[in-house]
Formats: structure tokens, C-alpha cells, sequence
């Protein structure tokens, strides 16, 4: 599934500069707001669904390679993270809706936990 | 809890420094400054300050006006909900001989609108210690929560939990391994007083108890370890 599909059903604001999102493929999605467990959980080219807006976010996703993060309930990360996400290449999409209906809305889009 | 077994219980364990730290809450620190009054044990005021991330974090200052601030912001950005007793108990404020003066009806054992950073940034603004607590804890710790400890703050300590030596504490998460631990105890009851941490400074002052950290100026902190 292209980025660019999610964006646009999912109806995604993105705080980091534009770009071609229909060149970034996303295979899998996992949602947590522990980032301890994402460490552990989330997978490469994945979407990472939180509430979480500090600037950890960021050097998480561009640990795992993280196709993007989507973040929920309109949680505000600072200029300097959106500056730090925009440095490292790592998506910021912000939604006001919650991890539960984004997640569900992803389910909807043919988006599983795996890569398989 | 109450201000005078806390100072009496400290003084017959040895200590000479505490703080006092309740959860989102400050109201109560005068009454155990007042209740050391007179005696050799200096409290400093404090608290345990739940971020948005559900990071706990210590803040520790020289004055109740310090404390003040810090409170005034953070009754601004905890949920408009009041405590259920029957759930979390009594939030009472007393006074220094431990009788009642009021109830607290906010629920303070929620975390706070704050970020982990703004705590940090308006804890320095007001000359505070941030020291995160119980950083290797499953649930509340840094480590959990934010993964790891955010490079770009210049943080002064880490606490460790009870349960783990600071070599294993060091071992487990060779992250914080730079940083300066002390270890307090989470101490709710009076039996939980640990009394580990030993500074060498001049006097009782978070300026002082920051160079011990550091290790400047032949200050010095040490974690006499119960292991």
C-alpha cells in the first residue's frame, strides 16, 4: 500500500515537509505508546500509530527505517522535532482522531500488523 | 504519613536530608519543613510530577515558592476530574502535627498535560533538580515510556528503584550508564526509607547537591549499596 492512500483516506495532515508519498510503500502498521515496545515491535517500511509527540518519535523511526508515524489526537511535537524528523527523512502525519480509529481505519484499508 | 513520624522516623534512621515529593502535589511540604523545625534533618520541597508521556520525574527546590510555580503550572494541566476515594483514597493536606486542614478534590494520580521537556525546561527556568524516577520500572519509567533518555536535555541524575543494584542497574542499560544515579525507594510508608544516597557538600542546597553529582569543586555523591 502506497503512503499517499493512507494520507489521503485517512484524511492526514503531514508536519513534515511534502514529498512524493506515492513513492513510499508501507507494509505493515503497529500501534503503541510505549517506545520501548516499538523498538521491539515495529517493523521496517511500517506505520506507527501514537499519542506520543516527544522527540524520541523520531529517532525511533528512523532506527527501524519506519515508513511514518501517524500521530493521533492531535498531539503537537515541537518545532525542533518536526526540524529533526525533516533532517533524519522520517514522515510526521498528525490526525485528531485516536489510536483505536485510525488503527481501525487502516484495518479497513487492507493494513495487517505483518508483513505477510 | 504523617509530618512528624516522617521527621521523627528519618532522624532515628540517620538521615540529615529529605524531600518531600507527593504525586502532582506540593501541599503538604510545608508542614513537614515546619515539623523539622528545631531537629537536624533538612527537607527540601519536592514533587513527583507525572508528564503526558507517564514519565515520573522528581523536581526538587531550594524554597516553597519554587514549589509554588511549579504547582501553579501544573494545576493548570492535570484533567478537570475529581478524586474517587473509594479507588484511590484520601488526598488530605494537613499541618505539621499531622491534623487535618483540607481535602484535595482534583485526582492527582493521573499524569499531567505536560511533556516530559516542558516539565524539564520550566523545572530549570525555576532553578530545580529534574531527576527522573525509577527509570528501570516496567511502568512510569523513562525507559519504557520514552525508550531511552533524551540526549539533547542535559539531565542531572537518574533515580534507580530499590529492587536493582546501580551496577545492575547500569548493566541491564548501559544507556544510562553516563548518567549520575541515585536511588530513593518510592518510600510511601515509613518502613520504606532507604537512606542510601551520601552527598558531601557544604550544605543542604540543590546548587550544592548538583556539584555532588557532577563531582565538582570536591563535592561528592556516592550510593551506599544495600547489595
Amino acid at each position: 500500500m502506497q503512503l499517499d492512500q493512507i494520507i489521503k483516506q485517512l484524511n492526514l495532515k503531514a508536519l513534515t515537509e511534502p514529498q512524493d508519498f506515492s513513492a513510499i510503500t508501507v507494509d505493515s502498521g503497529y500501534c503503541s505508546d510505549l517506545l520501548s515496545c516499538v523498538m521491539t515491535g515495529a517493523e521496517p517500511n511500517g506505520v506507527w500509530i501514537t499519542l506520543i509527540a516527544h522527540s524520541n518519535i523520531v529517532a525511533v523511526a528512523a532506527l527501524l527505517d519506519l515508513a511514518a508515524i501517524i500521530i493521533t489526537e492531535d498531539a503537537q511535537p515541537d518545532p525542533d522535532t518536526i526540524e529533526k524528523a525533516n533532517e533524519k527523512g522520517v514522515i510526521l502525519l498528525s490526525t485528531p482522531v485516536p489510536n483505536f480509529t485510525t488503527v481501525g481505519q487502516l484495518w479497513n484499508l487492507g493494513l495487517r500488523a505483518t508483513q505477510q | 504519613m504523617i509530618p512528624p513520624l516522617i521527621v521523627q522516623t528519618a532522624i532515628t534512621k540517620g538521615l540529615n536530608l529529605i524531600a518531600i515529593t507527593d504525586h502532582n502535589a506540593g501541599d503538604n511540604v510545608q508542614a513537614v519543613i515546619k515539623a523539622a523545625e528545631g531537629e537536624s534533618l533538612t527537607v527540601l520541597p519536592g514533587m513527583e510530577l507525572q508528564t503526558q508521556e507517564d514519565v515520573h520525574v522528581l523536581c526538587l527546590f531550594d524554597t516553597l515558592d519554587q514549589l509554588s510555580e511549579l504547582q501553579t503550572l501544573v494545576d493548570k494541566n492535570l484533567p478537570d476530574i475529581k478524586n474517587n476515594i473509594d479507588y484511590f483514597g484520601e488526598q488530605f493536606i494537613v499541618d505539621q502535627t499531622g491534623d487535618f486542614l483540607a481535602r484535595k478534590d482534583q485526582l492527582l494520580i493521573t499524569a499531567t498535560r505536560l511533556s516530559f521537556d516542558q516539565v524539564f525546561n520550566a523545572v530549570k527556568v525555576l532553578g530545580g533538580l529534574f531527576i527522573p524516577a525509577h527509570v528501570n520500572r516496567q511502568l512510569f519509567g523513562l525507559i519504557t515510556h520514552l525508550g531511552f533518555v533524551p540526549p539533547d536535555l542535559s539531565i542531572d541524575a537518574l533515580e534507580i528503584s530499590r529492587h536493582i543494584s546501580p551496577e545492575g542497574a547500569r548493566k541491564e542499560f548501559p544507556q544510562i550508564a553516563a548518567y549520575p544515579l541515585i536511588q530513593s525507594g518510592d518510600v510511601h510508608f515509613l518502613e520504606d526509607f532507604l537512606g542510601v544516597n551520601q552527598f558531601k557538600i557544604a550544605e543542604p542546597t540543590i546548587s550544592e547537591l548538583i556539584m555532588a553529582l557532577r563531582a565538582e569543586a570536591n563535592r561528592q555523591f556516592v550510593i551506599k549499596s544495600r547489595f
